[in-house]
């Protein structure tokens, strides 16, 4: 599975990870629920960390779409907010 | 996965409408190719831009310190004709700048930290941008359009994505630097307006009007004394003078003495 970390790069993680980095995400999905920006930022670092521990850079020559995309490591909450509200997938 | 789902779905569908399709795909991966040199152009200018922006803050800081220093001085000379109460207000008005310039210097610390992303954007891309152009010469040598069609799509979709990463990233940073610059434009402006030079001791500050008050005061008032004695001012002269004739004539002997001693 490819994981892209915008303003980062692409991460090639075994499917075996994607569990464990589902946690992880769900705890940064309530921390935006929640518009609780204390609870967001070690979330957020823990679940890209999560991604660059398990993943391995992928190759700059290979060009292909990645299956998931993550936040740049210093979006604030406002910024991911609006990232996900752009198509109103998320009201207000 | 509902964040990191969502977050894709809508990052693509932005990715997608950055690059139209041509008839032919391989025209497509040149048109590709073009959007990306456009790209990296502007990554180049945004880099600059935040540069210049950057250089801006730091003249204002360094202005701002001289001004800052200046009071410094006006506060010490100040104490030194003993007026504690011109002194004060000297200090006063550097507290202020100093507020000022700490809050320029951390507008200076975050463009420092855009300026960075931005040239690990732009190194990111030009190495992507030349691994695509190899890429793209090999899709079209190896395979017929209709073959090609395909990989095409991948590569082109692959390339999409990341010019969209980058292209927000450069939107990022030019955000937070226009915020900046609106900061960095209204300090110039008090700068220019004389708002600052009230605060801090311009030539005809009011401070400086005193000490400069003061200091032709005891001009005026020595030059009286030179007029009535004479003999006060050349005193000091004449002592000087002694004292330094005294001193060759008794060192002398005691360095002929030590040669002689040693010898």
């Amino acid at each position: 599975m490819i994981v892209r970390i915008l303003s980062e790069g692409q991460y090639d993680v075994p499917d075996a990870e994607i569990d464990r980095l589902n946690e992880l995400d769900a705890a940064v999905e309530s921390a935006v629920a929640a518009d609780d920006e204390a609870a967001f930022r070690p979330a957020l670092a823990a679940l890209l960390d999560g991604v660059r521990t398990a993943g391995t850079p992928h190759p700059d020559d290979d060009f292909v779409e990645s299956d998931l995309i993550l936040p740049p490591a210093d979006a604030a909450l406002e910024e991911v907010r609006e990232m996900l509200a752009d198509d109103g997938l998320i009201p207000g | 996965m509902t964040l990191m789902k969502r977050m894709s779905l809508i990052f693509k569908a932005k990715a997608s409408k950055a690059l139209d399709k041509a008839e032919d795909p391989r025209e497509t991966l040149d048109y590709s190719y073009q959007k990306q040199l456009e790209l990296l152009t502007n990554v180049r200018k945004g880099v600059a831009d935040v540069a210049t922006s950057r250089k801006r803050v730091e003249l204002q800081i360094n202005q701002l310190q001289q001004q800052a220093d200046k009071l410094q001085g006006q506060a010490q000379q100040a104490i030194n004709v003993n007026r504690e109460d011109l002194a004060r207000e000297a200090l006063t008005r550097k507290s202020g700048l100093a507020q000022q310039i700490a809050d320029l210097q951390t507008q200076h610390a975050n463009l420092q930290g855009e300026e960075e992303k931005l040239v690990l954007a732009q190194q990111r891309l030009q190495a992507r941008v030349e691994a695509f152009r190899t890429k793209k010469e090999t899709i079209k040598a190896t395979y017929t359009a209709a073959e090609a069609q395909t990989k095409i799509n991948d590569a082109v979709a692959g390339i999409g994505e990341e010019m969209g990463d980058i292209g927000m990233a450069m939107q990022r940073a030019e955000d937070k630097t226009a915020q900046m610059q609106a900061r960095a434009g209204a300090v110039d402006e008090l700068l220019a307006s004389g708002a600052l030079e009230d605060l801090t001791a311009q030539p005809g500050d009011d401070i400086a009007k005193q000490l400069n008050e003061l200091s032709s005061q005891s001009d005026v008032e020595a030059e009286l004394a030179k007029l009535k004695g004479l003999n006060a001012p050349a005193a000091p002269q004449a002592i000087g003078q002694g004292d330094g004739a005294a001193q060759p004539a008794t060192d002398v002997p005691a360095n002929e003495n030590k040669p002689e001693a040693q010898a």
